[in-house]
C-alpha cells in the first residue's frame, strides 16, 4: 500500500508542532522581560512595511514624488523600516545575550541572520528604487563594491527595473517565507530556557 | 533533559511544559503590538516626513557647472575617463579592477554590461540629435572619417584650452580657434545643446535594449564622477561625511550598515586601493562567524560570561535561588 502523502504531512505537523504549541495560551513563568517584545515589535513593524509598501506599489514609483498623500505613505514606509531595523537589532542582541541558539535552536538563530541579511538587501534595493538623488548617489557609490565582489555584473545597482522588481516582489517574498520558518521553529522548540544558574554564584542548582 | 514520555514514546517532552506556566494571549499581544507600532510610525511619518531631493540631471549640470559636463564629454570621447578605463563588468580595461594578489572576483564573469563611453555617452546621442538637426551630421562625419590619432590630437588641443575657456549661452568660447581643433568645438556645443534640452539621458539610454527607461546604467555612469560628487558634497553626502549610510538632510539612512561603512574610515581599509574588496571580504567573514556562533567553542560562551542574561531572567533566578 502506498503511503498517503497528505496524511503523513498532517501527522508530521501534528507531532512536530501541535496547535497548542503553535498558538499558546500559557508561557513558562521565566518569560518575564521586555526583551521578549523586541521580536514581536519587529514583526509588527514588518506588517506596516508591507501595508505601506503595498499602497506605494499600487500607485507606482512616480506617484509619491508628486502627490502629498503619496509622500505621506512614503514617510510611513520609511519610518516603518527604521523601526523594523531598530527593533530587529535589539532583538538580535537580546537573543545573543540569552544565547538563544541553545538546545536545537541554532536554525532559529541562523534563519534570523538570513532575515537580517535579506532585509539589508531589501533596504538597499529600496533606496535604489527611489528615483531621487539618494538613489542615484547610492547607485554610483555602491556599484564599485558590488563590482569588486564580482556580483555587479548581474546585480546592477544602476538598473532601476531590476532593483525595483527585486524590492517589491522577490525580496519581500523571501523574507515572508523565512519569517514563516522562523516563527514555526520558535513555536516548535518553545521559548528558550534560562541558562543554568551561574556556577560561580554561592547558590548552586541541584 | 530530553527524556521521552512513556505515553507517546516517539515524542519528546515539550521543553516549555517542564516549567511553571503563566497565562498568556498571543493573538492579543500581537494585535496590540501592530496597533502600537502603527501609532508610532504614523507619528514619526507625520512629524518628520521624508527627504526627496530630485535626481541630478545632465540638464542641471549643463546649466550649473557646464565645464564639468564638457570635461566629462571630452574624456569619455577620448576614452581616458574613469568608466572608459574601468574594466569588468563594463569593459576589458583594468583601471578600477580590485584584487588581493591574484584574487580578483571582479574579473570572473567578464564583461556583462558592455559600456563604450565614447560611443554610448557621446557619439550615439549626437547621432540621435543629427536626425533633428542635420548640421550635426556633417560634424559627426568629419569626426568619423578622421584617424584615431587625429581625433585624439583634436581633443587634446581643446582640452589644453579649457582652463581659459568660458561658456556663454550654452556655447563653448575658446581663447583660440583653429583647424587643429577639428569638429570637437562643434561637438561640445551640440552636446551642451542636447543636455540643455533635457534629452541627453534619454538619448544615451535609448540604446539599452527594449525598455531603456528601466535601465539607466549608461546615463548614470555619465554623471557618476565629478558631477555627482559636487552635488553630493553640497548635500553633505560624501563618504568622508559618512554619507553612504546617511540620507540627504539629517535623516537616518541605512544606519544598520554602520559596521560596513566604519571599515572604510579606518586603516588599512581607508588607504587601500582595493578597499571595496577588503571591506566586503571582512564583512562576509565577520558575518559568517556571527551566523555560525552556536558552533564555535569559546565564542558561543561569551553571553554566559557577559552575564546580562542574569538581568533578563532576574525574577527566575531570584525565585530559584530563594528556594534553596
Ligand atoms: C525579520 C526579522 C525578525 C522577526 C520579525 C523576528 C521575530 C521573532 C519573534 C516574534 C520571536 C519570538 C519572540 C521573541 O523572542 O522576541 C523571535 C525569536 C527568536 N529570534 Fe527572531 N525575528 C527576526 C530576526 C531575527 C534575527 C536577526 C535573529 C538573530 C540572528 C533572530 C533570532 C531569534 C531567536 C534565536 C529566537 C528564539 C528565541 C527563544 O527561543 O526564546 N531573529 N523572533
Amino acid at each position: 500500500m502506498s503511503k498517503n502523502w497528505t496524511r503523513s504531512l498532517r501527522d508530521r505537523l501534528q507531532q512536530e508542532i501541535p496547535m497548542e504549541h503553535l498558538l499558546p495560551d500559557t508561557l513558562p513563568k521565566y518569560v518575564d522581560s521586555y526583551v521578549y517584545l523586541f521580536g514581536v515589535l519587529t514583526l509588527a513593524a514588518f506588517v506596516w512595511i508591507i501595508l505601506s509598501g503595498t499602497i506605494l506599489a499600487i500607485f507606482g514609483p512616480d506617484w509619491w514624488h508628486v502627490s502629498p498623500v503619496g509622500h505621506f505613505f512614503n514617510s510611513l514606509h520609511f519610518w516603518s523600516i527604521q523601526s523594523f531595523f531598530f527593533f530587529m537589532i535589539l532583538h538580535l542582541w537580546a537573543q545573543f545575550l540569552m544565547a538563544a541558539w541553545r538546545d536545537g535552536r541554532h536554525f532559529t538563530w541562523i534563519g534570523g541572520w538570513l532575515m537580517f541579511l535579506v532585509s539589508i538587501l531589501a533596504g538597499l534595493t529600496g533606496y535604489l528604487s527611489q528615483n531621487n538623488f539618494d538613489a542615484q548617489w547610492i547607485a554610483v557609490q555602491g556599484k564599485d563594491a558590488m563590482n569588486a565582489a564580482g556580483i555587479g555584473g548581474f546585480f546592477n545597482l544602476l538598473n532601476f527595473g531590476q532593483m525595483y522588481s527585486l524590492h517589491i516582489f522577490v525580496l519581500p517574498l523571501i523574507l515572508i517565507l523565512l519569517l514563516g520558518g522562523h516563527l514555526l521553529l520558535i513555536r516548535k522548540h518553545g521559548v528558550v530556557e534560562p541558562l543554568p544558574p551561574d556556577p560561580k554564584s554561592e547558590v548552586r542548582q541541584g | 533533559m530530553k527524556q521521552s514520555n512513556s505515553a507517546t514514546p516517539d515524542r519528546q517532552v515539550y521543553a516549555n511544559s517542564r516549567f511553571e506556566q503563566i497565562p498568556y494571549d498571543l493573538v492579543k499581544e500581537m494585535t496590540w503590538a501592530i496597533v502600537g507600532m502603527g501609532a508610532l510610525v504614523l507619528i514619526l511619518a507625520g512629524v518628520f516626513s521624508t527627504p526627496d531631493v530630485p535626481m541630478l540631471t545632465a540638464k542641471q549640470v549643463a546649466s550649473q557647472d557646464p565645464m564639468v559636463l564638457v570635461n566629462t564629454e571630452l574624456s569619455d570621447l577620448a576614452s581616458t575617463g574613469e568608466i572608459a578605463q574601468y574594466g569588468p563588468p563594463y569593459n576589458h580595461n583594468n583601471g578600477s579592477v580590485q584584487a588581493i594578489g591574484g584574487f580578483a572576483p571582479q574579473t570572473w564573469l567578464g564583461v556583462t554590461i558592455p559600456v563604450n563611453s565614447a560611443q554610448d555617452n557621446v557619439l550615439n546621442p549626437l547621432q540621435r540629435l543629427a536626425a533633428i538637426n542635420p548640421a550635426v551630421s556633417s560634424t559627426l562625419s568629419q569626426w568619423r572619417t578622421a584617424s584615431g590619432r587625429t581625433q585624439q590630437a583634436w581633443i587634446q588641443a581643446v582640452q589644453q584650452q579649457l582652463p581659459k575657456a568660458t561658456i556663454h549661452n550654452g556655447r563653448l568660447i575658446l581663447p583660440q580657434s583653429g583647424t587643429n581643433l577639428g569638429p570637437v568645438p562643434a561637438m561640445v556645443n551640440d552636446y551642451l545643446a542636447l543636455a540643455n534640452s533635457g534629452l541627453l539621458e534619454s538619448a544615451i539610454d535609448a540604446h539599452n535594449g527594449p525598455a531603456p527607461e528601466l535601465d539607466r546604467t549608461r546615463s548614470l555612469l555619465l554623471l557618476q564622477g565629478k558631477a555627482d560628487h559636487i552635488y553630493a558634497g553640497k548635500l553633505n553626502m560624501k563618504g568622508e561625511q559618512w554619507g553612504i549610510i546617511k540620507e540627504t538632510g539629517n535623516y537616518p539612512g541605512a544606519v544598520w550598515l554602520w559596521f560596513y561603512t566604519l571599515l572604510y574610515q579606518i586603516p588599512p581599509y581607508s588607504t587601500a586601493a582595493n578597499a571595496d574588496l577588503l571591506v566586503v571580504l571582512t564583512v562576509l567573514l565577520v558575518t559568517a562567524v556571527l551566523v555560525f556562533i552556536p558552533f564555535i567553542p569559546g565564542l558561543r560562551s561569551i553571553p554566559r560570561r557577559l552575564r546580562v542574561y542574569r538581568l533578563i531572567w532576574r525574577n527566575y533566578y531570584r525565585e530559584q535561588e530563594g528556594q534553596r
